[in-house]
């Protein structure tokens, strides 16, 4: 219940900051519009598209989801935090508010690009969704975590994509992968192998955000 | 009374290189006053947070006991209120909104009585729906110790309580102490004679300033 009051706090103060909301929304318009672009008049492979479709999601995750943490420790809220809640409430709230975001943002990125590129055609869509979800668990969960290590650091806005992109890696790889999969064929038969790498990595990172959170939150 | 224990047994704290304080024991029981002093650079604020449980200590220990029994860190924020410049509010909420959404964080209900009396007591009533961004340096304290009081919290950390309050807010800052520290455990860290002057003992952290080896 705490973490919920926690996630209700940071909806409310976003829907009047506007501090991760805006800066999503720039992001994701400018980086559609920008590959819109370059690609012109050409024809793309299926394959590529499905790869840039993450790479915008990965980018657009960057710019928004540090907020979490970044925005208490600009204002100077951190200790009020510390202060009224534990660790574990503070990250499962902020994780709750990143997860929403997370789902947000990508189903607006997904419903532009597959209106505005026509190379990209999901055949298989329950498998889709699977890695969709799942995927957006796992950036959700990395996101929140690196962020929560980065606040305290003089130069964030260098540092969080530097950070994230080793950590995430594992799990763009998979996701570009199934997606791959989801545009080639309409069976689960061959999928299953990277469906459970990603179902792990999920699991991984939050029990390690949950043993690590302690930590970084209190030194 | 209280029986709530603080007990923190030689306690220093290095940032990088510079040694803050060592070896630094104090306990405090019950109720009552307690007084931190040292000049600018002492390490008073940090060893408030170190013995509120905020930060860790780089050797030594803190217990809190409630009832004989050690709190757990995870609960620890329940029975603590503090108060610092240091603290900020959320700007973008009335003062309302803001204690409202730490009571629900923290999980403790609050009567509309009891929010009203800390408010009418600290001279906030007629200004608790504005947003916290339009209130002064002086308001913000004031509001402060609504945040630090609304939990009935067992022991409090006060941080130049007095600062950039006049002498009205004073005075409600003083009444409040002592008030408080008939049942709870009240610790002040200032350079402030009046401050000190309420505390029934004044650990000076400047003796504890020694060489690092």
């Amino acid at each position: 219940m705490s973490a919920y009051a926690l996630f209700k706090k940071d909806l409310a103060s976003e829907l009047r900051t506007r501090y991760a909301i805006n800066s999503l929304v720039m992001f994701i318009v400018v980086t559609i519009s920008v590959i819109l672009f370059s690609i012109g008049n050409e024809k793309i492979s299926d394959f590529l598209s499905g790869g840039l479709f993450w790479v915008v999601i990965f980018f657009s995750a960057m710019s928004g989801l540090s907020r979490a943490f970044v925005s208490e420790e600009e204002r100077g809220t951190t200790l009020t935090l510390q202060l009224i809640a534990s660790p574990t409430t503070i990250f499962s709230g902020k994780l709750l508010f990143n997860l929403i975001l997370v789902f947000a943002m990508n189903i607006v990125v997904a419903l532009l690009y597959s209106a505005l590129f026509d190379a990209f055609v999901i055949k298989n869509l329950s498998l889709f969704l699977y890695a969709f979800i799942l995927g957006n668990v796992g950036i959700a969960i990395a996101s929140t975590l690196i962020a929560s290590i980065i606040a305290k650091a003089s130069s964030k806005g260098t540092l969080y994509p530097v950070l994230s992109f080793p950590i995430l890696l594992p799990l763009m790889l998979t996701l570009i992968d199934l997606t791959k999969q989801a545009m080639d064929t309409t069976t689960f038969s061959s999928s299953y192998v990277e469906l459970a790498i990603l179902g792990c990595y999920d699991v991984v990172m939050i029990a390690a955000s949950f043993m690590l959170f302690d930590f970084i939150w209190k030194d | 009374m209280s029986s709530f224990e603080l007990q923190a047994e030689n306690i220093s704290k290095v940032f990088g290189r510079r040694l803050i304080f060592k070896d630094v024991d104090f306990s405090c029981k019950d109720n009552g006053i307690y007084g931190i002093s040292g000049p600018n650079g002492s390490g008073k604020s940090t060893f408030l947070k170190i013995i509120s449980g905020v930060i860790s200590p780089t050797k030594g220990k803190v217990i809190h006991l409630f009832g004989g029994k050690a709190i757990e860190s995870e609960d620890l924020h329940n029975y603590i209120g503090f108060v610092a410049p240091y603290v900020i509010l959320y700007d973008e909420f009335s003062a309302v909104e803001n204690i409202r959404f730490f009571s629900k964080i923290r999980g403790v209900n609050f009567t509309k009585e009891k929010l009203d009396f800390l408010f009418q007591h600290f001279g906030l009533l007629d200004r608790k729906d504005d947003l916290v961004k339009g209130y002064s340096s002086g308001m913000k304290q004031r509001l402060k110790f609504i945040f630090a009081l609304i939990h009935s919290p067992k022991i409090l950390f006060f941080d130049e309580p007095t600062s950039n309050l006049d002498n009205s807010g004073k005075e409600k800052v003083y009444q409040t102490v002592k008030e408080e520290s008939q049942k709870n455990i009240v610790i002040i860290a200032s350079n402030e004679d009046s401050d000190l002057a309420i505390c029934s003992s004044v650990l000076e952290l400047q003796d504890y300033k020694k060489t690092n080896n």
